[in-house]
């Protein structure tokens, strides 16, 4: 490899990416000042507020940006054990030393500023995971090279949830999409899918009762559903036609025969009929497993398995968490209301957004968001103030651009001619996924409040600076690869 | 390599997790943004903070400028209890003057949702009411210290006088039929309930005035939306002077106390009410603020009905005080002549009929059967009116006829006063008698309707309004109490005449009878010398108890300055109440004060009260039974406590804060010099301007006596005029009589036939 790249680099960058970042981030500052903005004292340009602070972490950014682009690929490939390692010590060593600040040990004080490794370990994470794709014979397709590429992962969300800090540790999740990329089941995908419906449908309904019967609606929901599901991977995963066909006509025939007989002729509490038929799936499943030594039928006999005692576990687990997050996901699935508390943050941001109409209120004049109805309202709710002042028209070209800008990284991803870079793009990919999801998602009332910054525009050093070193790097490494393509 | 492509077709999987993504939210932002409103309402009902500007509401004078109802400014020591943060009670407490245990009742009343059924913790309560303005001073500034405090200002309507209770009325909080009525109020808002207030409730008011406020999600306030272009300035009400006279309505309240019934004067030339009284009364003050609900409620229970306006619609039967339009009514449809003479055998009696009259000559004509209220002759008109077939084709026409004059003379229909309730008493027409006798009734069955007795009703208003017709000889302005409305008028149909219909000459002959009746008849009561008054008495039967005393009359006859209807329930006769209190207020009102004789008669006639309650007097020797406390509001009110008298107490124990009382002291003695100084000043001034004013008064009076000289020259050539015209009338009338005297004769033939 020339090691005079850098001269070139710049005219190998793919400049529609740099166009959207830099779009984002000046979109971004201007909608920081607005949202920071105070009707009775409007004050220009100031260093001591939040825009003002937000400009120097641009500046900051794009310096560190420039430094990263500059750095050859190789550097990073090779030093990318060294920067696991590095993080995942100052991430215990944040756990361990920084003073505690709104309940969670993340952010480590420098001077007057604070910062926060969880949003720059990110690309450490997925450098060390492109790495380990590369190795000879690693298939995803292995157990033993799946848990090897879930320990590189979960290592470091394990840590940042016990510095309590749940949201950014989940962003970790994400990488679970590169996993499937690179080749793991995507049943492991639909295992989360199910958990994910099973937890929901049965923390909605578990207080809802079918008159007369005892019978717990969410209960039998979760039961049918796991009833449903197993069937489904059995004849997908398996491709095993007779099984499934056995398992659809006796299985859930009986469960429907039974659910008719006690709703139109004697009522009486199926709901243990329904755990038998499932237990006789799981063991039909483990009989076919010995019978065929076809390993995924035990598979599928664990899921089923664990399907049938999840109603039971998703109560537990939910009594488990933490006050305070137990009532956001009780409030979001609507089985609480609480105007003023936990619903409040939500509610207001609606109200927000609701209110921009289809043009919206005009720069500067948002009621919602400048007389702080809306909290959080430069940093994790930020969107409320392109809701409220850009309406429809702006807050809808935002989501087209995110789209368009991951489908472009996409792209990227997809043209690079090794596993590292094909990697890292992917995990780049799957982090602003997760971030635009869940930020945006809870923004709008759809998915839970977990504090996570919408990338490039929530106010904040550590998560602009974080995500452009994400970004960076992979524009470096497609820029490289370009570069090298075309001298060859 | 299939693997690997197999692989990069995930791809599609993950670019259409992010499409689906966003293409849900999109659609959810399309739900919020673009198809529902109710997110623009709410955002602006969180955001913009309507603060209504409340405008003051116009004063009451008097004719002579006394200020009888104004404004005054009340502060409330208001609490929101979900505001109270780390309160120290007992400091609190000291520093507004109540004891802990006070406080702690308070607040349980507060709490207390069957006591205060608005209660909420965000909205501030009622927690002492309405501190003086010396009070509020030192509060105020303590008050900041404790959140959840703080003082709300409102203005509260005060009154100079106890009296006039009716006419004032009172100003209390909508109720939700006025609030759909009329857009401009909201619940909690306060609106005229009675008299001058209501009816004249839009001038009074003034306009509401609007603040648009950026409130946040705290509720402090970052000033005005717009910098307060869309704020619109509240509009004072408009002053209002009354054209009553408070001393004469002084005098006249002071007359009727122990007694029920009414006093109505009215100015004739404009039809302005001079003094209205009903009897019993209230007093207004005890209206205002806390004492309201009780004295309200107390009120609403008393037997004598004290809220009844009696001068407006109390329903009485005017007795002899209606002569005067019968006579009219006969002159004008020439079924009399001046010169008819009726006889009077101690009364009307015809076919075995009686109408029973007191002894004087017979026969009698028209001026002397009014100066002496001549029951027979009255009977004898309408006898002959009703029956008068060559006039009238029937005894339906006829009847319409006398009604119709009746009503033109401003009886039976409400005559329009502005005060929002008024009676129309009653005046019956034929279609009455019909229903009534079932088509079989003729003259003699409604004989007593010609003396003011039988069917027929009137308000003492109303009688009030015949005298000054007669005043005017023969046309009247709808009385009314408002004088004057600042920056406004008062209405054209107020003051434009109305006619009665019937020659003014007429009313000459009644004038005559009224004033004999005042030199030489039934009411020389009523003669004050230096004026010529004249009056009419009435003694109206009453078959639920005793006779009521009634007097009409205006004065002085050359140029009527007041015409006056006094009735008092059973004072038996015209001549025991009614005559020598309306002659006091005559007297009072043109003298402009009384004479010392004079004033021995009030005072005597003030003490003189009627027993109305002899019916019930049995039932009351009963023992009372006791009635069950009401703890509930004595609890409510014990809060509220006079703040300074314990402020000191508590300051004593403390040595630090010697000084604090010291300087507190030395605050409040030079605001009370300052008060006395201004007060003085204010008194020099008032005295001056008294001086000022009478001078004025004076001389107006030379320049109204030189003109009223002038009139009264004219007037005289006037009178050789007309008496010319008359005599020539006279003669031509003659006829006429010996016609009806024919008549006479021959009915008294078919009667011994």
């Amino acid at each position: 490899m020339p090691s005079n790249s850098g001269k070139n680099i710049f005219g190998s960058i793919d400049w529609i990416t740099m166009l959207c970042y830099l779009v984002f981030v000046v979109w971004g500052w201007f909608t920081i000042f607005s949202a920071t903005y105070k009707f009775d004292e409007p004050n220009l340009f100031n260093f001591s507020n939040n825009s003002g602070k937000q400009m120097m972490w641009i500046g900051i950014a794009l310096v560190i940006g420039t430094v990263v682009l500059l750095i050859e690929k190789r550097v990073y490939e090779m030093y990318a054990n060294f920067f696991y390692a590095f993080f995942i010590i100052i991430l215990i060593a944040t756990m361990l030393f920084a003073p505690e600040t709104k309940g969670s040990r993340s952010w480590i004080p420098i001077g007057s500023m604070k910062l926060q490794p969880a949003e720059f370990a990110k690309f450490s994470v997925a450098l060390l995971l492109g790495q380990a794709v590369n190795k000879l014979g690693f298939s995803l397709s292995k157990r033993a090279d799946i848990i090897k590429a879930l320990a590189i992962v979960l290592f470091p969300l394990g840590i940042i949830i016990m510095q309590n800090e749940t949201g950014s540790a989940l962003v970790y999740l994400a990488f679970l999409l590169v996993l499937y990329r690179e080749g793991m089941s995507g049943t492991v995908l639909f295992y989360i899918f199910a958990a994910v419906v099973y937890f929901v449908v049965g923390i909605r309904f578990n207080e809802d009762f079918i008159q007369q019967m005892d019978v717990c609606v969410g209960e039998m929901v979760v039961l049918l559903l796991a009833q449903i599901f197993t069937t489904g991977l059995t004849l997908f995963a398996c491709r095993d036609k007779v099984a499934a066909r056995w398992m659809a006509v006796v299985g859930m025939g009986i469960s429907l025969v039974v659910i008719l007989f006690a709703v139109f002729v004697i009522p009486f509490n199926f709901t243990w009929i329904l755990i038998l038929v499932n237990l006789a799936q799981v063991g039909y499943l483990v009989f076919l497993g010995i019978n065929t030594r076809f390993r995924r039928y035990y598979y599928i006999a664990t899921f089923a398995f664990l399907s049938t005692i999840f109603f039971y576990f998703s109560g537990f687990l939910l009594n488990r968490l933490g006050d305070h997050q137990r009532v956001r996901i009780e409030v979001l699935l609507g089985k609480k209301s609480d105007k003023s508390g936990a619903e409040y943050n939500v509610n207001q941001a609606l109200i927000a957004i609701g209110s921009g109409g289809f043009a919206g209120k005009g720069y500067l004049n948002g009621t919602q968001t400048k007389l702080s109805f809306v909290p959080e309202q430069e940093t994790d709710f930020i969107y409320c103030t392109i809701g409220e002042e850009g309406g429809f028209l702006q807050s809808a070209l935002l989501l087209l651009l995110f789209l368009f800008f991951i489908w472009r990284l996409i792209w990227m991803a997809e043209r690079q001619p090794d596993t590292p870079g094909r990697v890292y793009g992917y995990s780049v990919v799957s982090i602003f996924i997760f971030h635009l999801f869940i930020n945006v998602g809870m923004v709008l009332g759809l998915t839970p409040v977990i504090g996570i910054p919408l990338p490039f525009f929530s106010y904040g050093g550590s998560s602009l600076i974080g995500f452009t070193i994400l970004l960076f790097i992979f524009i470096r490494m497609d820029a490289e690869s370009k570069l090298n393509y075309k001298m060859q | 390599m299939e693997k690997g492509t197999i692989l990069e077709n995930r791809k599609f999987v993950i670019g259409g997790i992010i499409l689906v993504v966003v293409a849900v939210y999109i659609w959810r932002l399309a739900s919020l943004q673009l198809i529902s409103s109710d997110y623009q309402t709410k955002a602006d009902s969180n955001a913009y903070y309507r603060s209504v500007v409340f405008p003051s509401r116009g004063n009451i004078y008097d004719r002579r400028g006394e200020r009888l109802v104004y404004n005054q400014t009340a502060f409330d020591i208001m609490v929101t209890t979900r505001e109270i943060k780390n309160l120290d009670t007992l400091e609190f407490c000291k520093a507004i003057g109540i004891t802990r245990d006070m406080f702690d009742k308070r607040m349980e009343a507060i709490k207390d949702r069957k006591l205060n059924p608005g209660y909420t913790s965000v909205r501030p309560q009622l927690f002492v009411g309405q501190l003086s303005e010396n009070e509020y001073s030192v509060i105020q500034e303590k008050l900041i210290r404790y959140p959840g405090f703080s003082i709300r200002k409102r203005a509260v309507r005060k009154y100079s006088t106890p009296l006039l209770a009716h006419v004032l009325g009172d100003v209390g909080e909508v109720n939700r039929e006025d609030v759909e009525k009329d857009d401009y109020y909201s619940p909690g808002d306060f609106i005229g309930i009675q008299g001058v207030e209501r009816s004249y409730e839009k001038e009074l008011r003034g306009e509401k005035g609007v603040q648009i406020l950026l409130r946040d999600a705290r509720g402090i306030v970052h000033g005005h939306y717009k910098d307060g272009a869309e704020d619109v300035m509240p509009k004072a009400g408009k002053d209002i002077t009354l054209s009553i006279d408070e001393k004469l309505q002084e005098l006249g309240e002071r007359l009727m106390t122990g007694k029920h019934g009414a006093i109505v004067a009215i100015e004739p030339k404009t039809g302005e009410i001079l003094c209205m009284v009903s009897a019993p009364s209230y007093d207004p003050r005890r209206l205002e603020g806390k004492e309201r609900g009780n004295y309200m409620s107390k009120l609403m229970k008393d037997k004598d009905n004290p809220l009844l306006n009696r001068a407006t619609l109390g329903a009485y039967p005017p007795g002899s005080t209606f002569k005067p339009t019968q006579a009219l009514t006969f002159l004008q449809e020439h079924v009399i002549t001046p010169n008819t003479y009726y006889p009077c055998q101690r009364g009307f009696r015809i076919k075995g009929m009686k109408v029973g009259c007191h002894t004087h000559q017979t026969p009698i004509e028209l001026i002397n059967a009014i100066s002496t209220s001549c029951n027979g002759y009255f009977c004898w008109g309408l006898y002959h009116m009703f029956n008068n077939r060559n006039q009238y084709k029937s005894l339906n026409e006829a009847m319409t006829k006398w009604k119709n004059y009746m009503v033109k003379m401003g009886f039976g229909y409400r005559l329009g006063i502005d005060l929002p309730s008024e009676g129309r008493g009653l005046i019956p027409n034929a279609q009455f008698y019909d229903d009534a006798y079932k088509g079989n009734w003729n003259a003699l069955s409604v004989i007593s309707i010609s003396i003011g007795q039988g069917e027929v009703l009137a308000t003492p208003l109303q009688i009030a309004n015949l005298g000054a017709t007669i005043a005017n000889r023969g046309k009247y302005k709808i009385p009314h109490v408002v004088h004057a409305i600042q920056n406004g008028q008062v209405a054209d149909s107020l003051t434009t005449f109305k006619s009665t219909g019937i020659s003014p000459f007429y009313y000459d002959y009644v004038r005559e009878g009224m004033r004999s009746a005042v030199l030489k008849g039934t009411c020389t009561g009523a003669n004050i010398p230096g004026f010529e008054v004249c009056g009419k008495t009435g003694t109206a039967q009453n078959p639920h108890g005793k006779d009521h005393s009634a007097f009409m009359g205006f004065a002085p006859m050359s140029n009527p300055q007041i015409a006056i209807c006094v009735y008092v329930e059973n004072g038996e006769w015209g001549a025991t109440y009614g005559v020598p209190i309306g002659a006091l207020m005559m007297e009072q009102y043109l003298r402009g004060s009384l004479s010392p004789a004079a004033e021995a008669l009030a005072d005597k006639f003030e003490h003189k009260s009627i027993n109305y309650n002899e019916k019930d007097e049995k039932k009351k020797q009963e023992p009372p039974k006791k009635k069950p406390q009401k703890a509930k509001n004595d609890t409510v009110d014990s809060a509220r406590i006079s703040v300074f008298h314990q402020f000191g107490y508590y300051r004593d124990s403390i040595a630090e804060t010697v000084k604090q009382i010291n300087e507190e002291k030395q605050k409040q003695q030079k605001l009370q010099k300052e008060a006395l100084d201004r007060k003085i000043a204010e008194e020099m001034k008032r005295k001056e301007e008294e001086a000022r004013q009478k001078a004025e008064i004076r001389q107006k009076a030379e320049l109204a006596r030189q003109k009223a000289a002038e009139i009264r020259r004219k007037e005289d050539e006037e009178k050789q005029r007309r008496q010319k015209i008359l005599k020539q009338r006279q003669k031509d009338a003659m006829d006429k009589a010996i016609k009806s005297d024919w008549i006479i004769h021959q009915m008294k033939k078919k009667l011994e036939e």
